[in-house]
C-alpha cells in the first residue's frame, strides 16, 4: 500500500496533534514527522558476525547493501555495530538526535542529573550530497549515578531503559537512538550505502554488524524512523510490516514502554527487551512467542515436552505474537539472532565462511561480503538462527 | 556468442544489452540484478554469479542457464521457454507460471509453484531436484510440479501446508509421503503407470541436464496430488 508522494505541508500543530496526540509535546521538533509533511510510506537487511570475535570495518556491511539498492527508496538506512567502543566498553553509549542547540542544552542538563558523563561529542559525519537535513547528532559515554540508582531502587539496565523512554516521550526534539554498551547505532534518511559513508563507518571496527535499507510503505520515513531500533544493547532491523502492531503496542505499553518513533518495528525492540531482560526467556523461547507456530503445527509435535512449552508460551504471551510479514535480525552483545515470520512472507538467507556467518535479504549481499560463502540456506519461517561469539572474545 | 561482464551494470543496462540482439549470451559477474531476460525470446543466456529477483519474469521463449543459486520469484508469470538452475532457487519459484519449464538441481524455498496455471496446450512444468519449502503449490491452478527430494536424507521432502488452495494441475512427490498431511480438497495417492508416463520425458530431461541416473529416480514410488473438484470453494462461504 503506497501513499503517493505529495509535497503537502500541513499546518504544523493541528495535523500532528491530530495524528499523534500522545506525541503532542514533541511538536516543536524540526525533524518533521508524518502529519507535518506527507511522506510516502518495503526493505533490505544484512548482517555479519565473527564467531571468534574478530573485528571488521563497517565498510564491509556498507558495501553489502549496494546490490540490494532497489529494495530501498532512500527514506531510511542504518547500521548497528558491536564491539566498536572497546575503550569505553563499561559505559552506556547514548546516541541522540536533537532538532536544535537549545534542545541539546536542555537534555544535557537532564542527563547530568542522571549520569556521570565521561565523554560527550558530536558523532563525526561526512558532508555528502545524498544526505541532507541532518539533525544535531551527538553521543555520550555515561554511567548511571550510584546515588540515583540507590534512591530509585532500580538496577542499572532498567534505569537506562526508563531514561531512554522518558527522553523520547517527553523531550521535544530529542531522540535517543542507541543506548547500549560497546555498541552503537547509526541511522539517517538516505540510502543505506550513503548512510554508511555519512557516518564514516569505515573508521569503526566491530565483531558484528547489522544493516537496513528502508522502503517505508505505511509509516513515515524520517531520521528517528530509520532502523535499527535499539534499547540497551539490543537492536532490530526489520524487513516487512507488522499487522499486529497496535495489539502489540497496547500490550507492551502496559509495562512502561512508550512507542514514540511512529514505526511498527520499534515495538519488536521493546517486545524483545521485555521477553529477554524482564521475563528472562531464552532467545529460542522469545522466537517461539513472536513467531509462534500454528496450533496445528504445535498439535503435530512428536515431543510432548516441546508441545507443552510451545502451548504455554503461545497462551501466556498471546498478545506478543507478531503477525504479518517480517524477517528480522536482532543484534545483542555477543551475538545475532535472525528470524522470519511463521509464514515466511519475506526472504532471508544465511551463509558462512570460516569464523563468519552472514545473513541477508538476498544472497547477492552475502556474496558481496564473501564471494566464497558456503552452506547458503534459507531458514524456515519461525526457525530462529542464533549465532553467539565465543566466550570472552567480545 | 556474446560475452557480457555484469560487474557494475545495473539491471536496466544489463537487460538493454541482452535486448540488442538474439542468439547466445554468457553473463559473468552477475550480482543481484533483477528482471534478467524479462519477457525475452530467441536467446540462450548462461549466467555466472547470483541473478537478482524475478529472473526470467514473463519469459517468452528464451532459455536461461544459471551456474549457481537464484533468488526469489524466478519465472514469475513465465509464458514459454526454459530455465535451468544448477543450484537452489529462492521463494515463490514459478510464481503464476503459465507455460515453459523450470529445472532446479537443488532445493526450492517457500511457495514454489504458487498459482501456476494452464490452458489447453500451455502446461507449465516445475521440477525441483532437492526439497521444497512450505506452501508448495499454494493456489495451484494448473501445470505440473515435480519434487524429487534428492539429498533429503530421510527428512520430509516438502515443508508444511502443501497444496493450500490447490484447485487445478498435478503435483508429483517422489516417495510414498505417508507422513505428510494434505488439505481436504485434494487427494494424494500413489502414482500409477499412466501418471508416470506423463512425466517420464521431464525426468529424462532432468537427468540429462544434471547428470543423474533415471533408474534410481524411478526405483522409488511417486505420490500424485490432484484437487478433488473443479469447484473447491463450493462450501466455503455459501453453497453454490
Amino acid at each position: 500500500m503506497f501513499i503517493l508522494a505529495q509535497a503537502q505541508v500541513c499546518s504544523e500543530m493541528s495535523a500532528f496533534a491530530f495524528l499523534f496526540s500522545q506525541n503532542a509535546r514533541k511538536e516543536g521538533s524540526d525533524m518533521k514527522t508524518e502529519g507535518q509533511v506527507r511522506i510516502p510510506s518495503g526493505c533490505a537487511i544484512a548482517a555479519v558476525i565473527s564467531k571468534e570475535g574478530n573485528r571488521m570495518s563497517g565498510e564491509l556491511i556498507t558495501n553489502a547493501m549496494k546490490p540490494m539498492h532497489d529494495r530501498s527508496n532512500g527514506l531510511g538506512g542504518g547500521f548497528a555495530g558491536y564491539g566498536i567502543y572497546p575503550e569505553y566498553k563499561d559505559f552506556y553509549a547514548l546516541h541522540l538526535f536533537y532538532n536544535e542547540r537549545s534542545t541539546r542544552k536542555n537534555c544535557e542538563q537532564f542527563l547530568k542529573e542522571q549520569f556521570e558523563i565521561v565523554k560527550s561529542e558530536i558523532i563525526p559525519t561526512r558532508k555528502i550530497p545524498s544526505i541532507t537535513d541532518e539533525p544535531i547528532i551527538w553521543r555520550y559515554f555515561v554511567s548511571p549515578l550510584k546515588s540515583v540508582l540507590a534512591s530509585l531502587q532500580l538496577d542499572e539496565k532498567e534505569f537506562v531503559a526508563r531514561t531512554v523512554m522518558k527522553i523520547n516521550a517527553e523531550f521535544p526534539g530529542a531522540y535517543v537512538f542507541s543506548s547500549g554498551k560497546n555498541m552503537g547505532t547509526f541511522k539517517a534518511v538516505g540510502f543505506p550505502e550513503d548512510v554508511g559513508v555519512f557516518y564514516k563507518l569505515d573508521e569503526y571496527e566491530g565483531y558484528s554488524w547489522t544493516a537496513h535499507g528502508r522502503y517505508p510503505t505505511n509509516t513515515p520515513g524520517w531520521w528517528g524512523g530509520a532502523h535499527p531500533f535499539t534499547l540497551l544493547d539490543r537492536s532490530i532491523v526489520h524487513n516487512g510490516e507488522i499487522s499486529s502492531y497496535d495489539a502489540n503496542r497496547r500490550f507492551i505499553e502496559m509495562f512502561g514502554y512508550r512507542c514514540t518513533l511512529q514505526t511498527d518495528t520499534e515495538v519488536i525492540t521493546y517486545i524483545i527487551d521485555y521477553l529477554l531482560r524482564v521475563q528472562g526467556l531464552t532467545l529460542e523461547e522469545a522466537a517461539s512467542v513472536i513467531a509462534a507456530p500454528f496450533w496445528s503445527t504445535i498439535a503435530a509435535k512428536a515431543d510432548e515436552t516441546e508441545q507443552k512449552k510451545l502451548t504455554y508460551l503461545r497462551t501466556v504471551f498471546s498478545s506478543l505474537l507478531v503477525t504479518g510479514p517480517f524477517s528480522i535480525v536482532l543484534g545483542f552483545n555477543g551475538g545475532l539472532m535472525a528470524l522470519n515470520d511463521r509464514l515466511k512472507l519475506r526472504s532471508m538467507v544465511v551463509g558462512e565462511k570460516a569464523d563468519k556467518v552472514f545473513i541477508a535479504s538476498e544472497e547477492a549481499a552475502i556474496r558481496t561480503m564473501e564471494p566464497a560463502a558456503e552452506n547458503i540456506y534459507a531458514p524456515a519461517g519461525g526457525e530462529p538462527v542464533i549465532i553467539q561469539v565465543k566466550e570472552d572474545a567480545f | 556468442m556474446k560475452l557480457i561482464d555484469a560487474v557494475n551494470l545495473d539491471y536496466k543496462a544489463l537487460n538493454t544489452l541482452l535486448r540488442e540482439e538474439t542468439g547466445e549470451f554468457t553473463v559473468s559477474g552477475c550480482l543481484g540484478q533483477r528482471f534478467i531476460a524479462a519477457g525475452m525470446d530467441e536467446r540462450r543466456i548462461t549466467i555466472d554469479g547470483i541473478p537478482g529477483n524475478a529472473l526470467g519474469a514473463y519469459l517468452n521463449g528464451a532459455e536461461l542457464i544459471v551456474n549457481g543459486n537464484t533468488q526469489d520469484a524466478v519465472g514469475d508469470t513465465m509464458n514459454e521457454g526454459k530455465i535451468v538452475i544448477h543450484g537452489s532457487i529462492g521463494d515463490a519459484a514459478g510464481y503464476a507460471m503459465r507455460g515453459g519449464k523450470i529445472f532446479v538441481r537443488g532445493n526450492a524455498g517457500y511457495r514454489a509453484g504458487i498459482h501456476m496455471k494452464e490452458y489447453k496446450e500451455k502446461v507449465p512444468v516445475l521440477v525441483i531436484g532437492g526439497c521444497a519449502g512450505s506452501f508448495l503449490g499454494e493456489y495451484q491452478a494448473g501445470g505440473k510440479i515435480i519434487v524429487l527430494g534428492l539429498g533429503a536424507c530421510g527428512r520430509e521432502i516438502i515443508g508444511n501446508f502443501p497444496c493450500t488452495g490447490m484447485h487445478g494441475g498435478k503435483m508429483y512427490l517422489r516417495g510414498d509421503c505417508t507422513m505428510l498431511s494434505f488439505p481436504g480438497q485434494v487427494t494424494a495417492r500413489l502414482a500409477c503407470e499412466e501418471d508416470m508416463e506423463e512425466i517420464r520425458g521431464f525426468l529424462s530431461e532432468y537427468c540429462a541436464l544434471f547428470d543423474c541416473d533415471q533408474t534410481v529416480l524411478t526405483a522409488s514410488p511417486f505420490t500424485v496430488v490432484t484437487p478433488d473438484s473443479k469447484n473447491p470453494y463450493q462450501q466455503m462461504y455459501v453453497a453454490n
